[in-house]
C-alpha cells in the first residue's frame, strides 16, 4: 500500500495516522493539523487557542463592582480606607436630630425624668423583655440579679435591680445607663434604639414589681389561678 | 485498489463513537463535581480569622443571642460584624490578658476596625436582604446551618443562585413561625407542609408574589 499514492489520488488528509483515516469517516474535523510530524505542536496550539478563547470571558468585574458597601475596604477615602464614613462635623444625620429631650436623653435639664415619654402596653413589656434578654442578661441575668453567664465567667458582678437605690431611682436612670453606660458598663446606645431602651426601663420596673407584688394586687382570674395552686 | 481503511478500523470507530458518547458525560459530570464541590463554593471549609473567634464558645457555651453581635440583622440588609467595641463589652474585664485576644486590644487602642475575612460572600451583582428573609420566617439555621457549633465559622450552602432559587420556588418547605427565627435547632416538623402553607398565608405571601420571586430582577437589580 503507497501512502503517498492515497495523498495525492483521493484521501482528504492521507498523511494521518490510520486512527485519523478511522475517523475520518464520520469525524467532521479529520485530522486538521497537517503532517503528523508536527502533530503535537500543532495540538499544543489548538488547546492554547482554545483555553484562550475561553479565557476572554474570565474577568471577575461584575463580583467585585466598584461601588461600595457597608464595612468593605474602600481606598477613595484616605483617612481610614472604609466605605463606613464618620458622621461630618456639625451635621446632623438624618433622623437623627433627637429634638426631644427627654425622649432621647432621659433628662429634662439635669434632672433625671420620673415618667415614661410614651404609654407603657403589653407589646412594650414583650419588646422590652425580648431586648433585655438579648443585651442585659448576658451580665444581669433573666430576672435582674446580677449573676448572669458572663459573670459566672468572672466579670465583675453588677448590682441586684432589687437593690432600694435601684428601685427608688427614675426611669431616667435606666434609660441613661443605656445610653451613656455606668462605671465600668459600656454603653448600649449603637445598638440598642431609643424607643427600645425605654421598653427595657420599663421592663426592668416589671422585674423588680415582681418581687414585691402583692397577691392583693392582681387581676380576680390570676389570682384565682394561683390560689388553686396552694 | 489499495484497501483505504484496514481491518482493524471499524472497530476503532466503533470504540471512539461508544467513547465519545460516554465521555461527554464523564466530562460533564466531573465538571458538574468540581463546580459544587466545597474546593469551589468552599462549603464546609472553616475559615481562619486573624482573632479565632468561636461561635460556639460564645453562643452555645455563654448563651449569647445572635442580635447582641449582628445587631441590624432584623432591620436591614445587612447582618452586620460586630465592631470591636461589642467584644469589648466584655473583654475590657474576661481574658483581658489572652494573646489571641490582642490584635483586638490594638484594634480597640488605635481605632483601627479589625479586618474579618468574609465567609458568606455573594457577587455583587446579587442583591440580598437580611430583614425581608428573618421577617418572613426563615431562620439563621437554615441558611447557615448549625452556627452555635462551628468554632471557626464555615459556608454551609453553596449560595449558588440554583440554592437560593430551590428555596423561592418552595419556601413552604423551609419557613418557621417567628419566634422560631434565632433557634439553632429547628427542625421541619413532620407537617411542615401544611403548617408552611398555612405560614405563608400569615404573612401574606401570595402566589402572586411567590411567582415574582423568581424573576430575575428580583435578585439582579
Ligand atoms: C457586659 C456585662 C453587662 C451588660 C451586658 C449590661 N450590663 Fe449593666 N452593668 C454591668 C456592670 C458591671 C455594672 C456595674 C457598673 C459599676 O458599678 O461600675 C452595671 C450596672 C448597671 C446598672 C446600675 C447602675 C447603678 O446605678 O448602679 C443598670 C441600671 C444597668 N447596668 C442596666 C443595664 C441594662 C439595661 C443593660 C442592657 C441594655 C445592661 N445593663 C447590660 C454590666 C453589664
Ligand atoms: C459574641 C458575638 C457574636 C455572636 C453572639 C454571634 N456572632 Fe456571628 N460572628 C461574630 C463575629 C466576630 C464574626 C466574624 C468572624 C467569623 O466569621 O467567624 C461572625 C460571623 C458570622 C457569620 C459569617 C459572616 C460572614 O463573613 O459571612 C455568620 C453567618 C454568623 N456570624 C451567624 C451568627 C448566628 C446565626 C449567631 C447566633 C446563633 C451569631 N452569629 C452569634 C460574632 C458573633
Ligand atoms: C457577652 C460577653 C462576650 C462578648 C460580647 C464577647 N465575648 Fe469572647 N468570651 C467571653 C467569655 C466569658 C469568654 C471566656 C469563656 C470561658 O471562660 O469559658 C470568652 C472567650 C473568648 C476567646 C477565647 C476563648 C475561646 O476559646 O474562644 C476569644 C478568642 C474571644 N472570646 C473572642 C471574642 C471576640 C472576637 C468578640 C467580639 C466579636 C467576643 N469574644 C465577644 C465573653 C464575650
Ligand atoms: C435566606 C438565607 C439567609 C438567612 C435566613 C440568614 N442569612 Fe445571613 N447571609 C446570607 C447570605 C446570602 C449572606 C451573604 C450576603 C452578601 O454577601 O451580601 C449572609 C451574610 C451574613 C453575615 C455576614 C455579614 C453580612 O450581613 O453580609 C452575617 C453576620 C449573617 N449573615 C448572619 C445572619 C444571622 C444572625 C441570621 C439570622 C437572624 C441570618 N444571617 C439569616 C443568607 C441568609
Ligand atoms: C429558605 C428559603 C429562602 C432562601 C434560601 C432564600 N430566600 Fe430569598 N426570600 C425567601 C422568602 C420567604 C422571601 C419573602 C417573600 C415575601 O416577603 O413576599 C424572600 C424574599 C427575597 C427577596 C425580596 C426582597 C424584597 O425586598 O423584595 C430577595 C431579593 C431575595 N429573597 C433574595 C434571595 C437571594 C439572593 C437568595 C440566595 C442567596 C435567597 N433569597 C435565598 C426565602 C428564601
Ligand atoms: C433568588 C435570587 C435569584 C434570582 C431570582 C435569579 N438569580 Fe441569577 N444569581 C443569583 C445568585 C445568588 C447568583 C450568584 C451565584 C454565584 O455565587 O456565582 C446568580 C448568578 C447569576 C448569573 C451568573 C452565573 C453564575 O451562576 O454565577 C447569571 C448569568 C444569572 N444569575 C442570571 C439570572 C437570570 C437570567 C435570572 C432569571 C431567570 C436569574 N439569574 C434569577 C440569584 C438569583
Amino acid at each position: 500500500m503507497n501512502r503517498a499514492e492515497d495523498r495525492n489520488i483521493r484521501i482528504p488528509f492521507g498523511n494521518c495516522p490510520k486512527v485519523y483515516r478511522a475517523i475520518n469517516r464520520w469525524a467532521i474535523f479529520g485530522c486538521p493539523f497537517g503532517t503528523p510530524v508536527n502533530r503535537s505542536r500543532s495540538s499544543i496550539l489548538f488547546a492554547v487557542l482554545a483555553l484562550a478563547t475561553m479565557l476572554v470571558g474570565c474577568r471577575r468585574d461584575m463580583f467585585q463592582q466598584p461601588y461600595s458597601k457597608p464595612l468593605e475596604p474602600n481606598d477613595f477615602f484616605q483617612d481610614n480606607h472604609m466605605a463606613s464614613r464618620p458622621l461630618v462635623a456639625n451635621t446632623v444625620a438624618r433622623g437623627h436630630l433627637n429634638a426631644d429631650q427627654a425622649f432621647y436623653t432621659g433628662k429634662v435639664g439635669t434632672n433625671l425624668v420620673e415618667t415614661f415619654p410614651f404609654p407603657i402596653t403589653r407589646e412594650v413589656l414583650e419588646q422590652g423583655r425580648e431586648r433585655f434578654d438579648i443585651y442585659c442578661s448576658p451580665c444581669h441575668g433573666r430576672t435582674g440579679e446580677g449573676n448572669g453567664m458572663i459573670v459566672q465567667r468572672g466579670y465583675p458582678p453588677p448590682p441586684s435591680y432589687h437593690i432600694d437605690r435601684l428601685r427608688q431611682a427614675p426611669v431616667g436612670h435606666f434609660y441613661d445607663v443605656i445610653t451613656q453606660g455606668y462605671g465600668i458598663m459600656y454603653s448600649y446606645a449603637q445598638r440598642v434604639e431609643p424607643a427600645d431602651r425605654w421598653a427595657i426601663a420599663a421592663y426592668i420596673r416589671v422585674l423588680q414589681k415582681s418581687r414585691e407584688a402583692k397577691l392583693a394586687e392582681l387581676p380576680p382570674a390570676e389570682r384565682a389561678k394561683l390560689e388553686e395552686q396552694k | 485498489m489499495a484497501q483505504i481503511f484496514g481491518k482493524s478500523s471499524s472497530s476503532i470507530a466503533r470504540v471512539s463513537l461508544v467513547s465519545g458518547f460516554f465521555g461527554f458525560f464523564v466530562f460533564w459530570g466531573v465538571v458538574y463535581m468540581i463546580y459544587w464541590s466545597s474546593w469551589t463554593t468552599a462549603k464546609g471549609v472553616p475559615r481562619e480569622q486573624e482573632v479565632p473567634f468561636s461561635h460556639q464558645h460564645h453562643v452555645s457555651g455563654l448563651g449569647i443571642d445572635c442580635r447582641y453581635c449582628h445587631t441590624s440583622v432584623e432591620k436591614s440588609s445587612f447582618a452586620g460584624i460586630p465592631p470591636t467595641e461589642t467584644c469589648m463589652t466584655c473583654h475590657s474585664h474576661v481574658w483581658t490578658d489572652a494573646p489571641m485576644l490582642a490584635p483586638e486590644r490594638q484594634s480597640l487602642a488605635t481605632q483601627q476596625p479589625l479586618n474579618w475575612k468574609r465567609v458568606n460572600d455573594l457577587p455583587d451583582f446579587v442583591f440580598f436582604n437580611h430583614s425581608i428573609h428573618v421577617q418572613k420566617g426563615i431562620g439563621c439555621s437554615t441558611c447557615h446551618g448549625p452556627v452555635n457549633l462551628m468554632p471557626l465559622t464555615w459556608k454551609a450552602h453553596s449560595l449558588y443562585m440554583r440554592w437560593c432559587l430551590d428555596c423561592h420556588e418552595a419556601p413552604e418547605k423551609q419557613i418557621r413561625p417567628r419566634d422560631q427565627i434565632y433557634n439553632m435547632e429547628w427542625q421541619p416538623p413532620p407537617d411542615q407542609r401544611e403548617r408552611g402553607l398555612q405560614l405563608l398565608k400569615d404573612y401574606h405571601i401570595s402566589q402572586q408574589r411567590l411567582n415574582q420571586l423568581r424573576d430575575c430582577s428580583m435578585c439582579h437589580r
